[in-house]
């Protein structure tokens, strides 16, 4: 088993090396000229020259890359070109913001995805299927952007319920003293009700445009495995044996059902990344999406280039956690390893 | 021969002639090698039987059998489709978007470019069903219109990437080894990024073009097919209808195509069902961002961005169709993908 992850983070490796390479290739496609856009409008030919200079932007491709993964090597991931301020510093103060949100609101799809999936399996085409089915192709079907829009009319604009859709917290409030970087714990931490009342009011509705949105693949996937599993020979045997219903579907058929569950749990949480950005720009929240949107728009590429790479550090050791779950519930997996 | 030769008759005709073990023996070997993934065995076994009332008096020929499966399976189709109600549903429309896709341009009331700022920002009403927007668009007219363009985007990026993704992650579970590693290793960088801040970058990176956003689309999607190919090959990979195959003298390429493949078409099917239904989201979404497609063109991500300003002071309809169309299409695809999957799936049939 230990040997398993061991091999799984060596294999991790490369795949980090071609994100570096990618990412480095990819943001200096760019059709946009960040010299250009540094100097400004008015500025002339020498000083964007000047300017192209001092980034390096004249050197061939193959310095310009050995640079950066140089800076890299010393946690370095440049300046941003807007701003002017440290990559890595505006990544470290926004992340807690997203990973908030984005943990939040994975654990309300999984709260209501898996049991709904496992329930609609073990009681094809009854009501239960059938709300499964629409709720799952409901959820899937919302563009996230929508979910939210309607959710910021409904719950705002007509019930006046929830908080303008400006931020993790309202005007009048501080932010709790740093600990964790999340609102909800921090608050909790420093004794402060009030903010963690005002912080959740302010999560509410993101999270729960990002749990519809994720829901449903998760209880697809539960219910489409449950089914074939259900169909097979062993839990036949199972059921023929006369073992308990419940033991049959949960301990028999669930467990040989997870393996193409978790493996979709990994891709709604890169799903569910990707959503934030969508999110985060609707609920202006300031998590790392908005500020890699922003950083795109401007066509300034350190900051795209250490969100990237940010994710895909996260996303690599998600991978292996995942793979790691994989060996642990399939054995037939441990042997390939 | 029967039972493998028949979704692959003719090659199994040329095999024949090189084959020197019997025909009944190797399918008295295939017959006993059941285990749990021998559904494609069954399904044809299945679609045979059925079949075989069609085709009484002709034995020996076996393609009017073949002609007359087909019928079996459209007949089988039509009463999962009476069956259920909801997939019935879905394929109705799923005809109007079609419809919408071939005819729409030629049926709207209003050409959807034409702004008319006398009738800005009017709320739905008998002349303009969903209102018109900031500039006097008329809403329905734009939303039908876009229907062809983010149509065109989902068939494109999901033929490219099944072709892509599935072929290499069933070849990468099967044969294991470095084709496992390549594809693997491929899959992986590209699943290091979100898929949709990789889908931005490489539309920003390529050009602002539609071409740019099937492709990207396509892109983000590989890992996803490949992964979910991979696992279910390689659970396979060593399965008793696969080792019956081999023993019958089929070759590694045959068993993957003829064996494999369709076992795993089933899930692969939910999965292009799903993706879909996101190739359209991802399009939108890149549009609401502003990236893919560009205004004034009418696409329905565009029009939900600018119709947001407007939801927050109560002009709720320009953003709002759109959005409801945009869902109710993909919302359409979802369900019609798992209508499919109870047709194509050889373990829910009864």
């Amino acid at each position: 088993m230990l040997m398993m992850v061991v091999k799984r983070m060596l294999i991790a490796v490369p795949s980090l090396i071609g994100v570096v390479i990618v990412t480095f290739l990819l943001t200096r496609a760019l059709p946009g000229d960040p010299a250009a856009y540094f100097a400004g409008p008015a500025a002339t030919k020498e000083a964007i020259e000047q300017i192209r200079v001092k980034l390096g932007l004249d050197k061939p491709l193959y310095v310009q890359f050995i640079r950066y993964v140089g800076d890299l090597a010393r946690g370095d991931l440049g300046n941003s070109l807007t701003t002017g301020q440290p990559v890595g510093h505006e990544i470290k103060t926004r992340l807690p913001a997203s990973a908030e949100l984005t943990l939040l609101g994975l654990m309300v799809s999984m709260a209501i995805a898996v049991p709904l999936g496992i329930l609609a399996a073990t009681r094809p085409n009854s009501i239960i299927d059938h709300l499964c089915r629409v709720i799952s192709t409901a959820g899937v079907s919302l563009p996230v952007f929508f979910t939210g829009l309607i959710l910021i009319y409904v719950f705002y604009y007509l019930l006046g319920w929830a908080p303008a859709p400006l931020g993790r917290l309202d005007v009048f409030f501080s932010p709790p003293p740093h600990v964790t970087g999340f609102y909800l714990i921090d608050s909790l931490i420093a004794g402060d009700g009030e903010v963690f009342v005002a912080s959740l009011t302010q999560l509410v509705l993101p999270a729960l445009t990002l749990g519809i949105f994720s829901l449903a693949p998760i209880a697809r996937m539960t219910r489409a495995s449950m089914l074939a599993v259900l169909a097979s020979d062993f839990v036949r045997t199972a059921r023929a044996s006369g073992l308990a219903p419940f033991t049959v579907v949960v301990t028999y058929a669930f467990r040989n059902a997870m393996l193409p569950v978790v493996t979709t749990l990994g891709m709604v949480f890169s799903f569910l990344l990707g959503a934030n950005v969508l999110v985060e720009k609707v609920f202006a929240w300031p998590g790392i999406g908005s500020f890699a949107v922003e950083a795109l728009i401007a066509s300034d590429f350190a900051p795209l280039q250490g969100f990237v790479l940010t994710m895909a550090v996260m996303y690599v050791a998600l991978n292996l956690l995942i793979d790691v779950l994989y060996g642990l519930i399939d054995p037939r997996v441990r042997i390939e390893a | 021969m029967s039972n493998i030769a028949l979704p692959n008759e003719a090659s199994a005709e040329r095999s024949d002639s090189v084959d020197i073990r019997a025909p009944s023996a190797s399918a008295d070997a295939c017959e006993r090698a059941g285990g749990p993934g021998s559904s494609a065995r069954d399904s044809f076994e299945a679609r045979s039987h059925s079949a075989s009332e069609d085709a009484r008096g002709r034995a020996g020929d076996t393609r009017p059998q073949l002609g007359s499966s087909a019928r079996a399976m459209l007949r089988h189709a039509r009463y999962i489709l009476g069956e259920n109600a909801v997939t019935g549903f879905a394929f109705a429309l799923f005809l109007v978007i079609v419809l919408a896709v071939l005819l729409g341009p030629y049926l709207v009331p209003y050409d959807p470019l034409v702004s008319d700022t006398a009738a800005a920002l009017k709320a739905p009403s008998g002349a303009h069903w969903f209102g018109t927007d900031q500039l006097g668009r008329d809403v329905f007219s734009r939303v039908v219109v876009a229907t062809r363009l983010d149509f065109f985007i989902a068939v494109a990026s999901v033929a490219l990437v099944f072709l892509m993704g599935g072929l290499a992650g069933v070849a990468a579970g099967f044969f294991g080894g470095w084709t496992d590693r390549v594809v693997g290793r491929v899959a992986d960088t590209i699943m290091a990024f979100p898929l949709f801040v990789l889908a931005m970058g490489i539309v920003a990176a390529l050009g602002n073009t539609v071409q740019n956003v099937v492709l990207a689309t396509a892109i983000v999607n590989f890992p996803l097919y490949a992964r979910v190919a991979r696992a279910e090959a390689n659970v396979r990979r060593e399965a008793g209808f696969v080792q019956a195959a081999r023993l019958c003298g089929n070759g590694e390429i045959r068993i993957l195509l003829a064996q494999i493949l369709p076992n795993i078409m089933p899930i692969m099917v939910v999965q292009m069902s799903l993706t879909m239904g996101y190739a359209i989201l991802n399009a939108a979404g890149l549009s609401f961002i502003g990236l893919g497609v560009r205004p004034p063109t009418a696409e329905w991500g565009i029009m939900v961005a600018e119709g947001a300003a407007f939801m927050v002071s109560g002009e709720w309809w320009i953003a709002f169709f759109p959005g409801a169309t945009l869902m109710v299409a993909v919302f359409c695809f979802n369900l019609l993908g798992d209508g499919l999957r109870d047709i194509v799936d050889p373990q829910r049939r009864t």
